[in-house]
């Protein structure tokens, strides 16, 4: 008798399922049918890639459904805006997409609300059916060496932030009047930073890099820009077309050390073929003899760029008076095993460059913004199961924070859609509960009131937008971004 | 998305067309600031890409030609491509479209959801396609930018391309083109993003 009901139930599944697929594809609403009177209220915490593509998913899944995006900058577009390279304008044309997304009915954007601080995740979820945490990683990790707190020493993230007007990076101010640098890490924001600090001021002159950068860069003594990795080039990190893009790069010339590619040759056929066009770049530009036009090319280069390969920091080496980076102490390593899995192994040989700027570029980093909220600090991700937050019903969560802070806005898109599909799902099956009505932001915006924050919705960022699109058009550049909270908030109250 | 709406491009030139002359300011495309003939956007490289790039232009705007479903009236049966599109939960949809329509943009006027991050300028690899055996040569080879976006798609095939790139020919009909389907679990295929 039990295995009948057991079979009945199945059947019951399954039938349920497929109604629901097929309610799924007709583009209903979303769990409501039958169920419920109320719109389902969806709240995304963070407004870059994620936030915005989850939101794009679930307001095409669910045609009622009421999606608010909230952001604690005044500004949308996280690493789109912040991180992409000033001059890599193409990557940021998923900005008229989620311009679109923004403009839909169903979604509102509220920026400037810091969540954690100003509204809490349980508040979020007491006013929201379900919660989605798409805030990324704005920490980074930490090389761990003495002399990592030295005057000339930065990370990646905190650079980048400094040349693309991340308000809390702009008091960075590097001094930029040494003649070496050294990027620990080798992946594409490693070659992000050296080729900004490469580029001809011509060529970021008519990008959206800040003008504290650009008249920085502009006095900038920097020649020489080393990029050093733990392992080989085998297993280097970066892609193709960033590293096309650092041999191609005017006024400058390559500089590898033959004997880091030994054996590497004979391999690469077999590599799968993203990594064997990479390998085949890099043996071309380290062990070929350049045609004579390039060769002239590289004899009048007056800048240096070279990966460093095999190589760990162990110590930031400082000045005579000790308050700046003078140099960078690195450990020799040699690879146990090979391809992806290789381990770097110290050999107990050491080598001093001297250097004046220092960035680590090893990764970025997840960080915790609610108690309630579980955290895994180990992998520094949300602990998940497909986008599910575990042990938190109505939680989700999308992007870096969901898998790691790795990937491309590809990889965050097919991440978030992901998370969308989950929530969906849930929705459709009544694991989540959406039969009762939610207040959503109404609640929200009236804690907010209380608190004193008043957020930025959409069109007072356009404003923000129309204003720093007409400052860059006085200088020949997309936009001027503007550097400071105070006055972006100030342009939206105009 | 962005270009769903009225993005044709086409390789037929008739004196109809020659007329017409696009009104950009009311067009929502340069208010998106995403037409894709505007200024910096495009990079195309043959002389064959200009002369399309031509016909984008006179037709994205939101003049006389605002090209509706399925083709237009007085269309030369010489024109017509018929494709099928793959869509991610496996259903097939065929298309009647023209010689020299853009793959990713023919997707989107049609509401098939092949995403185009960047707008068509290689800078992403988000409408990537697997394009049937038996048509997959007979695409002109992609540009090296294509192939490097290409290697950082994820479960890349042998029969990979970007939908941005593939515009229609004659000998390119009854194409199927089949979008990655959705993997619940994102790295399944063993592929590992890259650090970044």
């Amino acid at each position: 008798m039990s295995s009948h009901r057991l079979l009945f139930s199945g059947l019951w599944t399954i039938g349920r399922t497929r109604w629901i697929s097929r309610l799924h594809e007709g583009k209903h609403g979303c769990g409501r049918a039958f169920f419920s009177s109320g719109k389902p209220k969806v709240c995304i915490v963070g407004g870059g890639p994620a936030g915005f593509y989850t939101a794009q998913h679930l307001i095409k899944a669910c045609q009622d459904a009421e999606v608010d995006i909230y952001e604690r900058l005044p500004v949308p577009f996280g690493l789109v805006r912040f991180g992409v390279a000033p001059d890599h304008p193409e990557v940021k044309n998923v900005i008229n997409t989620f311009t679109q997304t923004a403009k839909q009915s169903g979604c509102s954007f509220y920026g400037n609300v810091n969540v954690g601080k100003d509204v809490s995740i349980q508040e979020l979820q007491q006013a929201y059916h379900a919660v989605v945490l798409s805030y990324g990683a704005e920490g980074n990790r930490t090389m761990g060496v003495p002399g990592e707190d030295l005057a000339g020493v930065y990370s990646a993230k905190d650079f980048v932030g400094w040349y693309n007007g991340l308000p809390n990076c702009q008091q960075l101010r590097p001094d930029l009047s040494c003649e070496t640098a050294v990027i620990l890490g080798q992946g594409n924001v490693a070659l992000d930073i050296a080729r900004i600090l490469l580029s001809p001021v011509d060529v970021l002159k008519k990008t959206d890099i800040t003008q504290p950068a650009l008249e920085a860069l502009t006095k900038s003594q920097i020649r020489r820009v080393l990029i050093v990795g733990r392992r080989g080039p085998a297993q280097i990190a970066c892609t193709i077309k960033e590293v096309r893009e650092m041999v191609n790069l005017p006024d400058t010339r390559p500089e590898m050390v033959a004997a880091d590619f030994q054996g590497l040759r004979e391999v690469v056929k077999d590599l799968p073929r993203p990594r064997k066009r990479l390998t085949e770049l890099m043996l071309k530009t380290a062990l070929e003899t350049p045609g004579e036009k390039e060769q002239e090319r590289r004899n009048k280069a007056s800048r240096v760029w070279a990966f460093r390969f095999f190589r760990s920091p162990v110590e930031i080496l400082a000045n005579p008076d000790n308050n700046r980076a003078a140099g960078i102490r690195l450990a020799v390593n040699k690879l146990e095993g090979s391809g992806e899995g290789a381990q770097a192994v110290l050999t107990g040989e050491v080598e001093d460059v001297a250097c004046g700027l220092v960035i680590s570029s090893i990764g970025y980093k997840s960080l915790p913004i609610d108690p309630s909220v579980p955290f895994d600090s180990r992998k520094a991700i949300v602990p998940n199961n497909m986008g599910r937050v575990q042990q938190a019903a109505g939680l989700y969560c999308s992007g870096w924070l969901k898998t790691g802070p790795t990937g491309v806005i590809a990889t965050t898109m097919n991440n978030s859609f992901d998370t969308a599909r989950s929530l969906v799902e849930d929705m459709d099956s009544g694991m989540l509960d959406v039969s009762a009505a939610k207040p959503g932001s109404q609640n929200i915006s009236g804690l907010l009131e209380k608190r004193g924050v008043i957020p930025v919705i959409f069109s007072d960022w356009e404003k923000i937008d129309s204003v720093e699109i007409s400052r860059g058009e006085a200088t020949g550049k997309p936009r001027e971004k503007l550097l400071s909270v105070e006055e972006m908030l100030q342009v939206t109250r105009q | 998305m962005a270009a769903s709406a009225a993005a044709r491009s086409s390789m037929v030139l008739t004196f109809r067309l020659s007329r017409v002359l696009p009104n950009c300011s009311s067009c929502p495309f340069n208010k998106l600031k995403a037409c894709a003939s505007g200024s910096a956007r495009l990079q195309r490289r043959t002389s064959l890409d200009s002369f399309r790039t031509a016909n984008r232009h006179l037709q994205t705007g939101t003049g006389l030609y605002h090209s509706e479903e399925g083709s237009s009236n007085a269309e030369n049966p010489d024109d017509v491509v018929n494709v099928v599109y793959v869509d991610r939960s496996g259903q097939r949809i065929p298309i009647k479209a023209k010689v020299g329509d853009n793959v990713l943009y023919l997707a989107h006027k049609h509401g098939i959801e092949l995403e185009g991050a960047c707008e068509a300028s290689l800078a992403c690899s988000t409408c990537q396609v697997y394009v049937s055996a038996a048509h997959f040569d007979k695409l002109p080879e992609p540009e090296e930018r294509e192939d490097d976006m290409l290697d950082m798609a994820p479960m890349l095939q042998e029969n990979s391309r970007l939908g941005c790139q593939i515009f229609l020919t004659p000998e390119l009909e009854g194409m199927e083109l089949t979008l990655p389907k959705v993997t619940r679990n994102f790295y399944v295929d063993g592929h590992t993003p890259k650090p970044h």
